[in-house]
């Protein structure tokens, strides 16, 4: 850039105090945070941090502030910190969250904030628990799309009503927020799990797929759909605000209409 | 899973504690029913040692135990018919919470009626 140019004025009046410039309001919490280290420690332990935050932070600024200002050997996953990557799902008060997407001022400064790894996956460090049990039932479901039809020359067609029937299970990041939620999910490591369920939802439905039969026979195993006990915790975990036990119904009603 | 893992109990909403609910009261409803299917057969064995065991049952603790059991049966089997629809139910999902209330409605009901004349019956003595 040249020339910086100056901003123009501005051609509403504002009151002083109106439109958002005033101060961000400054609040104190305690964080107390799971730490594992198994280095050095065999066992888990709580660890408090008491942090002085802004109204606009995250639970994932608090735990920055951590790293980078009070312990730099805290570890935890995140990417893009902007609830798109699903790398930092995480235990916020007992109930599985993304830390990106959780303000601090809508939780309790009275008590501390609570933040755990996510149950059900071996806990490597701290925050950071083995994903690969996770994707291994996901590939399982053949996340893709398989069409036996000649490649078309345009795009596959699709009407925006067939669209509709998989629209939601889209949105899936594939955080584990909903997986790890999951209370058969945490006894029986062999279950399928909810994420893995979307995933094969959104190509059942899919109009221009052909191998929904395929993953219908997949999540009709005993360790499939049918292990669903309907706590609803997976749906109240996502944070993309998936229907998920929905989804799941749905594959449950997929495959007993196919074997009537 | 190590002890690492251990941490909070997760705090789930109404859909958890329901789950949790019909796990405890189907593990209790099965404990029942292997001492009812062993007092039953007993009959079998003779008639006397049947009378026994079932005039043992005849006090103030029972008639409170068998007030526990109904209660624990008849929420199973309401939240039973709330999970079927749950899966069946093309809106089931959409309602689940509205439908546990109900149970839980339909339960206070059941069991006020039972409590009134089953232990009107045990302590009234007639």
């Amino acid at each position: 850039m040249s020339t910086e140019l100056p901003e123009p004025a501005s051609k509403i009046e504002l009151k002083p105090g109106v439109g958002g410039g005033g101060e961000i309001p400054q609040f104190n919490i305690t964080l107390r945070v799971r730490r594992y280290l198994p280095e050095t420690t065999a066992d888990a332990y709580w660890e408090d941090f008491e942090l002085t935050m802004y109204g606009t932070d995250r639970v994932l600024d608090a735990l920055h502030k951590v790293k980078w200002d009070h312990d730099g050997s805290l570890s935890f996953r995140r990417s893009c910190a902007h609830g798109v990557c699903g790398s930092d799902a995480m235990r916020i008060n007992g109930r599985n969250r993304l830390a990106c997407k959780t303000l601090l001022k809508d939780l309790d400064h009275s008590k501390p904030i609570t933040v755990e790894a996510i149950k059900g996956l071996p806990l490597e460090k701290d925050l950071i628990v083995d994903m690969e049990p996770f994707f291994q039932s996901y590939r399982e479901i053949m996340p893709f799309l398989i069409n036996k039809g000649h490649e078309p020359s345009a795009e596959r067609y699709q009407s925006a009503e067939d669209h509709a029937t998989f629209e939601d299970t889209t949105k899936c990041i594939l955080c584990a927020a909903c997986t790890s939620s999951c209370p058969v999910f945490w006894t029986d490591g062999q279950y399928f799990g909810p994420a893995a369920i979307v995933n094969a939802h959104r190509f059942i439905f899919d109009s221009r797929d052909d191998a929904g039969d395929m993953r219908l026979e997949v999540l009709n195993d005993k360790e499939g759909v049918w292990r669903c006990r309907t706590t609803f915790n997976c749906t109240e975990a996502c944070p993309r605000g998936i229907q998920v036990t929905k989804a799941i119904a749905e594959v449950k009603q997929a495959i007993l209409a196919r074997s009537i | 899973m190590s002890k690492a893992s251990s941490g909070t109990l997760y705090r789930g909403h109404e859909g958890m504690w329901s789950w949790v609910g019909h796990r405890v009261t189907g593990v209790v409803i099965f404990l029942f029913l292997l001492v009812h299917v062993l007092d039953t057969s007993l009959v079998r064995v003779s008639p006397g040692a049947y009378d026994a065991v079932m005039s043992t049952y005849k006090n103030p603790l029972m008639a409170l135990g068998e007030t526990a059991l109904v209660a624990a049966i008849v929420f199973h089997a309401f939240n039973g018919l709330r999970l079927i629809l749950v899966d069946f139910w093309k809106s089931g999902t959409k309602y689940h919470r509205q439908m546990l209330w109900g149970v839980l409605a339909l339960w206070v009901i059941t069991m006020v009626a039972f409590s009134i004349r089953h232990l009107s019956i045990a302590f009234g003595g007639h």
